[in-house]
């Protein structure tokens, strides 16, 4: 995939992402819990989705399983792109 | 070995070694069999608006909530009801049920209704263990609008476009399935599905599951939210809908049904535990009667018969005689061949009590709510009968040489009731397949 990809853009990806399921924009920061956030198994489908149509990367349910963190998600995402 | 069974089945239950005789569990089964079912709890949108009482209200003032051809929910914003979390996470059909369940909790004293999901399903405010508590939604349809997303999807998109929220959000059961969560009703929970008799099929299952012992509550109802282009063209295609996009059943013009979206709720719990907790009862819950044409996918069979039965089982089950009934909520849905064998059904139901009780269609006013008509229309009666009224047929003048009972044309009218006793009606729903539906209510 194109390194053109900054992590500041899947930054603001992921966030717009997580706006759009529910999450409250002021507790969205890198840290906050997926948890925290009340990002559940159906978010991260649709997240990963989001992802594919973005980037062309197809993250599978088993790669986001361990995923608890909003910087886990960017980190998880810029390693594949 | 069936000693070994049984004693261990007892111990395994914390039974002393002597159990009681099978005939005091039977009594007690019969007791509950024969313990009125009350309804202490109402919620409703629908085209005439948000509320159950609004519906009352304003279809006993004769006002019409059909616009241009449809009756949608034009009142309804899923913002007064749900986060936007929850919104994205249900369909409209889904939202609806949501709103009018919402209603029918808090009419029933059901405190902290709505904190279910975030209490993680804990007792709340709940008056009945969780676990005692069932909940059953009828849909026509289900998640229509979201399936055609999804195909849309697909189509322009390819799969790898299609939502994950697209089983979840469509599926029949997904209105039952946001109640349970919503209030935390851990019962039995299922959808029941047979087209536009859905609503008093969820009803009549609910009446079972209370007397049955199976639950101590019941949130029950229906909804249905079909206004979009592919239910349009397939109604269309079938010659169901009104070329006119005027509902006046019993007309003599009448030229098919106009359809409309919406739901209803209602509560229900048997008579002593809501005495005991000290509820308000709108009104009983005395029978249900079902039954099925074997007939034609659309089609009634024409002499009524077939509905005909389910009224006269609603009768038995309900213990009452045809010349008791006050008032019949007609299925009526203007399309020519229901009003007419609706008719032919209520004189083989009612005999010559037919020709003197007031028959109205709630469907006048607000169109065909389909899997959520008969769960709508029982609010509405039952209302009515609080207010010893029948509501009126609206846009009924042209009367159909054919069609010959009181339809109470235009205005509402007081019921004349013999004696001092609470008042009762019969409320028909009839699907498409067959499936016949009818309750019997009592007003308080």
């Amino acid at each position: 995939m194109s390194t053109a990809v900054t992590e500041e853009e899947i930054e603001k990806l992921v966030v717009e992402s997580l706006q759009t399921f529910g999450a409250e924009p002021e507790q969205i920061t890198r840290d906050a819990t997926f948890e925290e956030l009340d990002i559940d198994s159906l978010d991260l489908a649709e997240l990963s989705q989001i992802v594919h149509e973005s980037y062309g990367v197809e993250l599978k349910g088993s790669d986001v399983a361990d995923v608890k963190t909003v910087e886990d998600a960017i980190k998880l995402i810029a390693e594949r792109v | 070995m069936p000693q070994t069974l049984s004693s261990g089945a007892r111990a395994h239950a914390g039974q002393p070694a002597r159990v009681q005789p099978a005939t005091a569990a039977s009594a007690e089964q019969a007791a509950r069999r024969a313990e009125p079912v009350l309804v202490t709890g109402v919620g409703a949108v629908t085209p005439l608006g948000v509320g159950a009482r609004t519906l009352h209200e304003r279809w006993s003032a004769g006002v019409c909530g059909i616009q241009d051809g449809e009756g949608a929910c034009v009142d309804f914003d899923p913002r007064d009801f749900l986060t936007a979390k929850e919104a994205r996470r249900a369909d409209r059909f889904t939202q609806l049920a949501i709103a009018a369940s919402t209603e029918a909790l808090a009419d029933a004293g059901w405190a902290d209704a709505g904190q279910g999901e975030r209490a993680g399903g804990r007792e709340g405010g709940l008056p009945y263990p969780p676990s005692r508590i069932g909940c059953v939604v009828g849909t026509g349809i289900g998640g229509i609008a979201t399936l055609v997303a999804g195909q849309d999807a697909l189509r322009d998109r390819g799969p790898e476009a299609v939502s994950p929220l697209a089983v979840p959000l469509m599926m029949s059961n997904a209105g039952a399935a946001a109640l349970s969560m919503r209030h935390g009703l851990r019962g039995p929970s299922f959808a029941v599905s047979t087209a536009c008799a859905s609503g008093a099929h969820a009803l009549g299952c609910a009446l079972r599951m209370l007397q049955s012992g199976e639950a101590d509550a019941v949130v029950a109802g229906g909804s249905e939210a079909g206004l979009m282009p592919l239910a349009r063209a397939a109604f269309g295609a079938l010659d169901a809908l009104s070329p006119s996009g005027v509902s006046r059943p019993f007309d003599a013009r009448r030229d098919g049904f106009v359809m409309g979206e919406g739901a209803a709720v209602l509560v229900l719990e048997r008579a002593g535990d809501a005495h005991a907790r000290g509820a308000r009862a709108l009104g009983v819950l005395r029978g249900y009667g079902a039954s099925s044409d074997a007939h034609h996918l659309t089609a009634p069979l024409e002499d009524g018969e077939g509905q005909a039965a389910a009224m006269r089982a609603a009768l038995a089950d309900a213990g009452v005689a045809a010349q008791e009934i006050d008032y019949v909520n007609a299925h009526g849905t203007s399309t020519p061949l229901n009003d007419r064998a609706e008719t032919r059904a209520i004189k083989l139901a009612l005999g010559e009590h037919a020709g003197r009780v007031p028959v109205s269609s709630t469907k006048s006013a607000i169109g065909h709510l389909l899997g959520a008509a008969g769960a709508v229309e029982a609010v509405a009666t039952l209302l009515a009968l609080r207010d010893r009224i029948a509501p009126p047929t609206l846009g009924l003048s042209e009367p159909d040489p054919e069609l010959d009972l009181d339809y109470v044309p235009g205005a509402a009218r007081p019921l004349q009731i013999d004696g001092p006793r609470p008042p009762l009606a019969l409320s028909n729903s009839f699907g498409f397949g067959g499936h016949n539906a009818v309750l019997c209510l009592e007003g308080a």
